[in-house]
């Protein structure tokens, strides 16, 4: 687009260099932004809402199978990734009330606090799965189970949708990362002010949905059935 | 947020004085929340211990419902957002319910009448 001093010309009054011509002013083109990032998050909604479905179900019909795979998770390894992705929110959203009050050092350093502990998050998930390769809790023909021999086969299943979930997830955090370098290079730019910021909060509301589908596959997939 | 917006006005940008974008809140309402959410991780993590029978799933899915409502209205500001987003967010969730309800209503009806014996 053309800069503030075009603008200023060609329109005979002064305007956040910010604002796009079809919008008549900041709140209102800001107001857009947040709406379209929502209608974008309900796809996600039902994007990950059909893997839940079908966790459900199966988990329904084959509890036990179910349950036996749940405690082959390591519960320290989840707990401590819910406290870190929790955390990585935290951090996330005091970068967009940075960038809210014009603070372009703060911003950077909650988004740089942000990509640190989504990356310690990944981490810890490379930990896990390379724990699962390691023991062949991998579904497949290659799959070894030492548990109830008559569960085996449903145990895959439960392990399927745990690579499936958690992998899908992954995902979502490393093109968040993506994302957030991104924005961390146009904060470093000077590039957002009280006024204008909606590329963080578009950022962090697309983190904070990452965070929700975690908090629900934190008890769905650790937490089947620890007692006993 | 609400209310309506100028139509066609001049919008005078003015250097010194910077329209604040929404509302601002304050950090301590963001800390709280952070430490509310982590509060809740642990006590779901401590009463899946703990054997309540079928309770334990309810008890396991309201506690990730109040952690996804916090984020929800105060991380992603939608309780300071316009009603017309709010109207858009619960849309979402109840498209969600949708899915789940009528698929449910499906599997669980299955085996309440028997199969016509042509196609057993």
């Amino acid at each position: 687009m053309s800069d503030a001093a075009v603008h200023t010309g060609a329109h005979g009054h002064a305007h956040h260099p910010a604002l796009q011509h079809h919008f008549d002013t900041m709140q209102q083109q800001k107001e857009a932004g947040v709406l379209g990032m929502w209608l974008f998050l309900l796809t996600e909604i039902l994007f990950f809402g059909g893997l839940f479905m079908a966790y459900t179900l199966y988990r329904i019909w084959y509890y036990d199978a179910f349950v036996a795979g749940s405690l082959e998770l390591d519960l320290f390894w989840g707990t401590l990734n819910t406290a870190v992705l929790i955390g990585s929110s935290l951090t996330m959203a005091l970068a967009v009330r940075a960038a809210q009050t014009s603070n372009r050092n703060l911003t950077m350093a909650m988004i740089i606090a942000t990509m640190v502990l989504g990356t310690v998050f990944l981490g810890v998930k490379v930990i896990e799965y390379e724990h699962k390769f390691a023991v062949g809790l991998i579904p497949g023909p290659g799959f070894v189970w030492h548990g109830n021999e008559a569960l085996g086969r449903n145990v895959q299943l439960f392990f399927s949708l745990y690579f499936t979930m958690t992998g899908l997830h992954a995902l979502h955090m490393i093109i968040g990362l993506g994302i957030m370098t991104v924005i961390l290079w146009m904060t470093w730019k000077g590039r957002f002010d009280a006024e204008y910021y909606a590329p963080v909060e578009m950022t962090g509301l697309y983190w904070h949905f990452v965070d929700i589908v975690w908090i629900y596959l934190f008890p769905l997939l650790y937490l089947v059935e620890r007692h006993n | 947020m609400a209310g309506p917006l100028p139509r066609n006005g001049p919008f005078r940008f003015q250097q010194d004085t910077p329209l604040v974008m929404g509302h601002v809140a304050s950090k301590s309402m963001y800390y709280g929340i952070f430490a509310a959410l982590m509060v809740l991780t642990w006590i779901t993590v401590a009463v899946a211990y703990v054997d309540l029978g079928a309770a334990n799933k309810a008890v396991a899915l309201g506690i990730a419902t109040i952690k996804a409502t916090l984020v929800v209205l105060f991380f992603m500001h939608v309780k300071e957002s316009s009603r017309l987003t709010k109207v858009i967010v619960a849309s979402g969730f109840f498209f969600l319910a949708i899915l789940v309800a009528l698929t449910m209503t499906d599997y669980a009806s299955r085996g309440f009448l028997p199969m016509p014996p042509g196609l057993q």
